[in-house]
């Protein structure tokens, strides 16, 4: 049977970079999952870009607990879409589905599950206002660099 | 004679068959909603074969408002109970279902949303143990740009029956058209 659940692309910083890009993702796939295990010095947001659109497309419905409270944010016409804050101290770690990507019917809905233990646990859902498939992700902090060995690790998955 | 047997020998080397590709993560099925909608999504005659089953999808509902609606094996009887917290944007819901006729799993984005569908992953874990109440999870979300939910998800179905069956309906409208589910089954 052939694979259901492959890896595309995976890789880990050499040196601190501002953004780490995915392209050339083939759309053969029915969702993408990324999978991020990253840090850096200072703590923000991280979003990413797709297929290299700058403009404000992007919005997010997102829940989190901060270890005393829980609460709801969002945010609209955005010019990434939001995929968790990533704090300074400890590592975080994200699972991004991006739900039928290459279906130029509809807009493109991200999932994200983001853990960062001194931080917010977070459950997230992106849109991107486009119904061109996606075949680049850029993935960036919204100020400084992800650190030396961050991982980001791309998957396609198929369905029947 | 001997060089018929080594001739046979490589033979038999060169055309071992190639061990399978054996994967832990296999597509069972996949629906898509056509033209005119469809006020269900059914998945039937399960394998019992795997470990764990998962649903990842992607609905519209046809009306301004539902939620989703997952009933197992048949059973329309109140034997399901779940636990929601959910994110409004601005607020944080937290609530349960207790002695429920199906489990509530998130809300399906609105009809209004043009091109917006509400996604989500489900997981059942052991559901063909026979010993066992399923137990399921989910993380389910929609976001209209100004609007939207995310919602995570504990299911229960107390029966030890093996699920061989799922039907997903919303609480109210349908499915509008290219809504898809996909299972998958995942071995142990």
């Amino acid at each position: 049977m052939a694979s259901t659940y492959e890896p595309i692309a995976t890789t880990t910083l050499g040196s601190a970079a501002a953004s780490y890009t995915f392209s050339s993702i083939p759309s053969t796939y029915t969702d993408l999952v990324l999978i991020m295990n990253a840090s850096q010095a200072a703590g923000n947001s991280v979003y990413c870009q797709l297929n290299g659109d700058t403009g404000s497309n992007y919005s997010y419905t997102g829940l989190y607990g901060s270890g005393s409270s829980a609460g709801s944010a969002r945010a609209s016409n955005q010019t990434g879409a939001y995929l968790g804050y990533l704090g300074s101290t400890t590592i975080y770690n994200a699972i991004n589905h991006f739900m039928n990507y290459a279906n130029t019917t509809t807009y493109k809905t991200i999932l994200n599950r983001k853990n960062q233990s001194d931080q917010y646990v977070e459950a997230d859902v992106a849109l991107w206002r486009s119904t061109a498939a996606i075949n680049s992700i850029k993935i960036y902090p919204d100020s400084g660099n992800f650190d030396t060995g961050s991982t980001f690790t791309l998957y396609g998955i198929k369905a029947a | 004679m001997w060089w018929a047997r080594l001739l046979n020998n490589a033979i038999a080397v060169f055309s071992a068959p190639v061990p399978p590709v054996t994967n832990s993560y296999e597509s069972i099925a996949t629906v898509t909603v056509g033209s005119g909608g469809s006020s269900t999504i059914a998945f039937s005659s399960i394998p019992s074969t795997y470990k764990h089953l998962q649903f990842r999808f992607m609905l519209k509902g046809t009306v301004a408002s539902a939620a989703l609606l997952v009933q197992y094996s048949g059973d329309t009887t109140a034997s399901y109970n779940d636990h929601y917290l959910e994110g409004s944007g601005s607020t944080v819901t937290a609530g349960y279902d207790s002695t429920s006729a199906q489990i509530i799993y998130g809300s399906v984005a609105p009809t209004a949303a043009s091109n917006v569908f509400g996604v989500g992953v489900l997981d059942i874990l052991d559901y063909a143990d026979t010993n066992k109440f399923k137990t399921t999870r989910s993380l389910t979300g929609n976001d209209t740009n100004g609007a939207g939910y995310i919602d995570l998800d504990s299911g229960l179905w107390r029966k030890t029956t093996a699920i061989s069956s799922a039907l997903f309906y919303p609480t109210s409208g349908s499915f509008a058209q290219y809504s898809q589910i996909a299972l998958y089954g995942i071995k142990g």
